[in-house]
């Protein structure tokens, strides 16, 4: 019987190990496809990276968008009332996509500071706002001036 | 009146299952039978009144009583009749009637069907899901009363959110609970268990049918959404790896997990302090599954607009639930006899790979999922976790536990001979790998991506093909299969061979629409064409068109191939009058073996539309595959040894939990 005992000890040892092997690599490629948010505001400060891809959100910038001439590329900006950044997109925007609304865009920064995105995402319930762009949104509330905040207050 | 009454009943529903909760547990340990006898007629007012709170919800949406608050920001008299019965699970409070309705479903279900359980294992079951009842019907009362009425009454309702006015989705919720709430029958059984002290092969075969029913529900509830998605979002894609998709697909992978390790405590008496774990934690996926879709803590397509007391409260819930079954497990565990012990090859050893691979993938979701809860909540930035993460877990995995699945059941219980296995397996691999490199050859398919799938779904194939030759040459030949069928433990079988061979279509499906399909996204002005792998495009333009309730953008996409039309398609964009909300219908030409996929984009002047094109090959597998999953739990749930089980319940518990012997 110690053989079986045996046998089941290193049968045990093989799944711990596997296991061990399976979460390693898998919290390893975990960190290269974390993508953060930042907000307009900090985009403008330069906290955000230059080469890696991340997450841009905010409200459209009323009057912003614009159509290039090969009629596929959006320019448009988000802004979160304080500094505003631009977005190119090309493809079609989803439904919910207009000026006001507040949208995440995944992308990254291109040389001349435009943000150059590959999806734009608008979400399905106008009451509801992403949680980072109502965070973000919040944030310059917070340490606006107080006029402006009074002014735009409840956004 | 009425939806006073639909309130009246729900707060009698609270007051049967809190009674249900307590008298026939207490019964079984006081010696009371008369207690314990209650718990039937309980189940039922339970239910009864379930049904009268909803029927009242649903009556109050039929009539257009606006002065319900529900009512009037979901309803609306220009919806149709059908979409009328929706919208009542069409938000929040809604849904969570619907919860309780099938919850209180499956209760009565269990006292009905379940005749043949010992009375006092019954009670114990149905008491447990009187608690469970308990804490969703308090939910309901005190933080999300559907029956809430609002003055002044307004004139006309908020209607529905139009991306849920379609036949796909009215049903997608129902399915979807009936497979969240069903998990919560093998939960009250595996805490039933642990009350009573007994856990063994009975109670595994007790539990199995209610648990593959379960998982059933889910698997099609997913597959709808997954269809449901691809239809209505209007960019092709069937599954996000959104946290609302990860939260049904959470517990999924936990019943399966499930399903597979009763199967070794039905047969085996092995595995069973694992097999209720998995029970415990896969009924508490679905919870947390609730919470993250009702509580709005994360981004999602999905995700209500918030209220932090409705967090709380589930969060507080899901706590009470997951802390108290699993401190009870840590109190009985050790009395739970050792099962039936196995050498390192034998099925045995198969299965548990299988569940550990189950477990987890499910870690990962969970990791994935709730990541971005957890570096918020530590301050150390906001993030997301990209979807390519997720479908590279999958890709690692999913091999590995085809390479199980393939194996499995050709190899024996308790002990298999290794060399009789590799023999038995040696044709199917020399299929599988041969066809696998052939696909993956530069002159062929050229893709490594294809050469893996078309080697896993033939393996798949192969080794089901092996098995099936081999049980039915034990039966007579073909002759014997129909007799195999009828027969106990055949449609468990079939059920098996079917859900694995939804697995190889699944495979391929997913595959060869991700690595193969083409996308295009045109301006287009009326009359112009575009080519596309064959197919000509032709756009004939947009016109409007008034429906009940939406105006819609009516496009007209004209496909021809070599000269010969294919499909004339109607993609839309409607706007829905209420809400002001714009829609996309796809227009699809559904195909066996390719879907052609037209999505509006918007009008550019002049007629011009910008146009998203798709051929999207073998798309239609992933959920055939799914539907067949599915199916072959059907089929194992409808196995004759799993009703008529009074009679052998004795015979079976001798037969099933084999002597611990010195393996163990």
């Amino acid at each position: 019987m110690k053989t079986a005992r045996k046998k089941r000890l290193y049968l045990i040892l093989l799944i711990v190990a596997g296991v061990g092997v399976a979460a390693a690599l898998a919290l390893n490629a975990f960190n290269q496809n974390l993508m953060f948010f930042y907000s307009p505001s900090e985009v403008s400060e330069g906290k955000a990276p230059a080469a890696h891809p991340f997450r841009l959100g905010g409200l459209v910038t009323e009057g912003s968008v614009t159509r290039l001439a090969n009629g596929l590329t959006t320019r448009f900006e988000v802004t979160d009332m304080d500094k505003t950044v631009s977005i190119e997109y090309t493809g079609i925007l989803p439904d919910l996509f207009r000026e006001g609304q507040g949208i995440v865009a995944h992308g990254s920064l291109r040389d001349d500071g435009v943000f150059v995105a590959d999806e734009v995402l608008a979400k399905h319930d106008e009451n509801y706002m992403p949680p980072e762009v109502a965070d973000a949104l919040k944030k310059t509330h917070d340490e606006g001036v107080a006029a402006a905040a009074a002014k735009e207050g409840g956004s | 009146m009425i939806p006073e009454l639909g309130q009246f009943a729900l707060i009698l529903a609270l007051c049967m299952s809190l009674v249900l909760a307590v008298v026939p547990l207490a019964g079984t340990f006081v010696r009371m039978p008369a207690w314990v006898a209650l718990a039937r007629p309980l189940a039922w007012a339970q239910f009864v009144f379930l049904a009268i709170s909803f029927a009242a919800l649903v009556h109050a949406f039929l009539v257009d009583d606006f002065s319900v608050l529900y009512v009037a920001s979901h309803g609306n008299t220009l919806l149709p009749t059908v979409y009328k019965v929706s919208a009542v699970w069409g938000a929040h409070e809604g849904s969570l009637l619907l919860w309780a309705l099938i919850l209180g479903g499956w209760t009565l279900a269990v006292s009905l069907y379940a005749r043949h359980l010992p009375e006092v294992v019954l009670a114990r079951v149905l008491s447990v899901m009187g608690m469970v009842a308990i804490g969703f019907l308090s939910f309901l009362l005190f933080t999300s009363n559907p029956f809430e009425r609002v003055f002044p009454v307004p004139v006309e309702g908020g209607e529905l959110n139009p991306l849920l006015q379609d036949p796909g989705l009215a049903i997608h919720p129902p399915m979807l609970y009936m497979g969240y709430v069903g998990l919560s029958v093998a939960f009250s059984f595996a805490i039933a268990a642990l009350i009573g002290g007994r856990l063994d092969a009975a109670w595994a075969r007790w539990s199995r049918p209610w648990t593959l029913v379960a998982w059933v529900f889910l698997t099609f509830g997913i597959v709808l959404g997954s269809w449901w998605a691809y239809n209505e979002l209007g960019w092709g894609g069937w599954w996000f790896w959104d946290p609302v998709e990860n939260a049904s697909f959470m517990p999924w992978l936990a019943a399966t997990a499930l399903v597979h390790s009763l199967a070794v405590t039905e047969k085996r008496g092995a595995f069973k302090r694992w097999t209720v774990l998995l029970a415990l934690l896969a009924f508490s996926l679905s919870l947390l599954g609730t919470f993250l879709v009702r509580s709005g803590v994360l981004t999602s397509v999905h995700a209500f607009a918030s209220d932090p007391a409705r967090g709380l409260f589930i969060l507080l819930f899901l706590l009470a639930v997951i802390g108290g079954s699993l401190l009870l497990y840590a109190v009985r565990a050790p009395d739970i006899s050792r099962g039936g012990g196995f050498a390192s090859v034998s099925r045995e050893t198969l299965l548990l790979g299988n569940n550990v691979l189950l477990v987890l993938m499910t870690a990962l979701v969970l990791i994935g999922t709730l990541a971005p809860l957890l570096y918020d909540a530590m301050g150390w930035g906001k993030i997301s976790v990209g979807f390519p993460w997720f479908n590279s877990m999958l890709v690692t995995f999913m091999p590995l536990m085809v390479l199980l699945m393939g194996i499995g059941p050709l190899t024996r219980w308790k002990q298999q001979e290794p060399g009789e296995l590799l023999k038995r397996l040696r044709l199917a691999l020399l299929i599988s790998a041969g066809a696998g490199l052939a696909a993956a050859l530069p002159m062929l398919g050229d893709s490594w991506a294809l050469g893996l799938a078309v080697a896993l779904s033939l393996w798949l194939v192969t080794t089901l093909l092996t098995g099936l030759r081999q049980r039915l040459r034990a039966r007579g030949g073909v002759g014997g299969l129909w007799k195999d069928f009828a027969g106990r433990g055949g449609r468990s079988y079939y059920g098996m061979l079917l859900a694995h061979l939804g697995v190889a279509f699944f495979i391929m499906g997913i595959t060869v629409a991700t690595q193969f399909d083409i996308e295009r996204d045109e301006r287009m002005s009326p009359g112009q064409s575009v080519e596309m792998t064959g197919y000509t495009f032709r756009f004939d333009g947009v016109k409007v068109v008034q429906g009940p309730n939406y105006r819609s953008q009516l496009g007209t996409v004209q496909v021809t191939r070599d000269g010969k039309q294919v499909a004339v398609l109607h993609p839309e964009k409607r706007v829905y009058t209420v809400q002001r909300k714009p829609m996309t219908e796809a227009g699809v030409d559904a195909g066996f073996m390719r879907d052609l996929y037209v999505s509006l984009g918007e009008g550019l002047g002049n007629g011009d539309w910008s146009l998203r094109l798709y051929y999207k090959p073998l798309v239609r597998w992933i959920w055939f595959g799914g539907l067949l999953i599915a199916a072959g739990g059907l089929l194992a749930a409808s196995d004759p040894r799993y009703r008529h089980l009074l009679q052998r319940h004795t015979a079976s518990d001798s037969a099933g939990v084999l002597p611990a012997g010195g393996r163990a």
